[in-house]
């Protein structure tokens, strides 16, 4: 297997298309535009279809109708663009509908800015919009990891009927590194035929209807209980961490995910060289959050260092799974602007000599 | 031997609709389902139910549906059809769900000319939130959020969804009927007929603008609906077809030819 240096953005694509998506719908906004000029170009060449949309919603719709014939979809987007998503979202998860959606975060709020964050967190793994529903959330540290997940996240969707999303920050979208794709991937999960699908009706199978509306009230009830199984069935069975450092019994524990969890890595093997050993927990699997992985590691830590491009998300999930045993301490950029290794260097050795405040909630 | 010169359509369920005395989507729905019927196409059909008064049309057709959320069928019948497109997908949509929160997915659905069927019933007012003005209602028509008439200095005047489809270069065919006669009823058989035709031959997007009645929200009773259409929408709605593949006009060719 040989190895090609390729952008995110468009390694994501080519990801997408070896795992069997065909179709692309999508509307451009940066910094992800190398994601729909990438499909564009090549879904003709293996006979799929990309259509751009006039909209983040009509995509997000457009993903819906597709989805419903069973077939392998795909969109991604930047922030403000998956807001608009948002709608489509609740219906898909309502309706059952597997999909795949990228999320290369800017910051925001608002127009905000077109450079790297990590500022959806909330709205990627508390429901993203209205009603009781869960996605499967995957975070990339690396351009090779981008290309893993976005084809794992298509076997996890058809497994679960769920959407899956995505998110990477603008980094993992612009930076180019060498990737590998497996040639005789098998899927991650036995997956059943579609048989639910939405393709015209001969008789043989059961009229099929996309839908997530249920007037009776009793109904909708057991259909959200139903949705919440799966949801527990994915807190249970799909948890994905990776640990830095456990071994050593170290003084601090770092949380953190994505292109930030690179930072910390580095920061950690330079402090290491010093003496200093820190451990770190990186969240591969946004929802389902890591919770046990984090609690254990920090059972035998002094404190916790949550590192995030955003003025606090993930640090909330971190304080559920502590629920207060461990000082937990927060370093962060935002608006665009990025964490340093030596930024961190300085913040564990800032928690070593006492200087730094620990994050308390009233 | 008794012959059969009457029945349910295959593609019509067996089941009690919840349409409001006087309403015509029962009507239009039965137009619909003949057309399929007739054309063989039944079951490679995949219809898209809109947000509104037809919201459950999918228990009143026999052929596998999605149900979309508020103005997004156009959108939802672009994916299904792109993902297959072997299938013959249709839209029934409302003047609220159409005209108005749907207005930018119609408009591009058209645009790109998406080898889909749109029936668009435009009877002037939001039937299942309870009578508000949509953006087909008449100037002067009283709806429970223009309570003293529709004031077009304040709401503007009324969208003609059909003239404006057929400014667009790409579409197939574009027509408006009405239903409230048989003779009309006959010709708007005719027109939904040639819609799905051009679907099934390949052609693009096509759209068949169906004026229909709601005694319920107008305030009028059921028989005396149809009047208040013909003197309240014919005048500002007329009948024709606005598009066909050679070309378009603001001056509608007449029904039935």
């Amino acid at each position: 297997m040989t190895k090609k240096l390729m952008k995110g953005s468009e390694a994501i694509g080519e990801a997408a298309i070896q795992a069997g998506c065909h179709l692309f719908f999508g509307y451009p906004i940066t910094p992800q535009n190398e994601i729909p000029e990438y499909m564009s170009m090549r879904l003709p060449q293996v006979g799929g279809t990309f259509v751009q949309a006039e909209s983040e919603v009509a995509a997000s719709n457009m993903l819906y109708g597709a989805a419903g014939t069973g077939e392998r979809v795909m969109t991604s987007s930047s922030s403000p663009g998956v807001s608009l998503m948002a709608e489509a979202v609740s219906y898909l998860a309502g309706a059952e509908l597997p999909v795949v959606i990228v999320n290369i975060m800017r910051a925001g709020p608002g127009l905000g800015g077109i450079l790297p964050s990590q500022n959806d967190y909330f709205q990627a793994t508390k429901g993203m919009a209205h009603g009781d529903f869960r996605l499967l959330v995957l975070a990339p540290w690396s351009v090779q990891e981008a290309v893993d997940l976005v084809q794992d996240a298509f076997d996890l969707a058809d497994y679960y009927r769920n959407p899956v999303l995505v998110l990477g920050d603008g980094l993992i979208g612009q930076m180019m590194e060498p990737v590998e794709f497996a040639e005789d991937r098998q899927p991650v999960k036995e997956l059943p035929p579609k048989t639910w699908a939405s393709t015209g009706n001969t008789g043989a199978k059961p009229r099929s209807v996309i839908n997530s509306l249920f007037l009776d009230p009793e109904e909708l009830e057991q259909h959200n209980y139903k949705l919440k199984r799966k949801f527990d069935r994915m807190e249970r069975d799909e948890v994905r961490f990776e640990t830095t450092g456990l071994n050593t019994d170290p003084d601090v524990l770092i949380v953190a995910y994505g292109t930030v969890a690179r930072v910390c890595s580095t920061a950690i093997e330079e402090l290491a060289e010093g003496g200093v050993n820190v451990g770190m927990v990186r969240p591969v699997t946004l929802f389902p959050f890591p919770y046990q992985a984090v609690r254990e590691a920090a059972a035998k830590a002094k404190a916790v260092l949550v590192v995030e491009l955003s003025t606090g998300q993930m640090i909330e999930d971190v304080q559920l799974a502590l629920g207060g045993s461990t000082p937990i301490h927060f370093l962060n950029r935002t608006g665009g602007m990025l964490v340093s290794p030596d930024e961190v260097v300085e913040k564990i050795r800032a928690m070593e000599d006492g200087s730094s405040e620990e994050v308390v909630h009233a | 031997m008794p012959e059969t010169v009457f029945s349910r359509p295959e593609a019509l369920r067996d089941v009690t609709t919840h349409y409001c005395p006087g309403c015509t989507h029962g009507a239009i729905h039965r137009i619909v389902a003949e057309v399929i019927d007739e054309l063989g196409v039944r079951e490679r059909t995949v219809g898209v139910a809109p947000v509104g008064c037809s919201v459950l049309a999918y228990n009143y057709f026999e052929t596998d549906f999605h149900e979309a959320s508020h103005g997004r069928a156009p959108a939802v019948a672009t994916g299904i059809k792109r993902a297959r497109p072997d299938l013959v997908v249709f839209s029934y949509q409302g003047d609220g769900d159409l005209a108005s929160i749907g207005m930018a997915e119609i408009v591009h659905c058209a645009n790109r000319g998406e080898k889909v069927t749109v029936i668009f019933v435009n009877n002037a007012i939001y039937g299942m939130t309870g009578g508000q003005m949509a953006p087909t209602t008449m100037p002067g028509q009283v709806a429970t959020t223009c309570p003293l008439g529709r004031d077009v200095d304040h709401a503007g005047h009324p969208i003609r969804v059909a003239e404006m489809l057929s400014t667009l270069r790409t579409p197939a065919f574009v027509a408006r009927t009405s239903v409230h006669t048989p003779l009309l009823a006959v010709n708007t058989k005719a027109m939904i007929r040639r819609a799905f035709t051009h679907q099934v031959e390949g052609r693009c997007f096509s759209m068949v603008e169906v004026l229909s009645t709601c005694p319920t929200n107008w305030g009028v009773p059921p028989a005396e609906a149809t009047t208040w259409l013909e003197k309240n929408m014919l005048p500002y709605y007329p009948l024709g077809v606005f598009k066909t593949p050679e070309g378009g006009s603001r001056e509608p060719l007449p029904l039935g030819v």
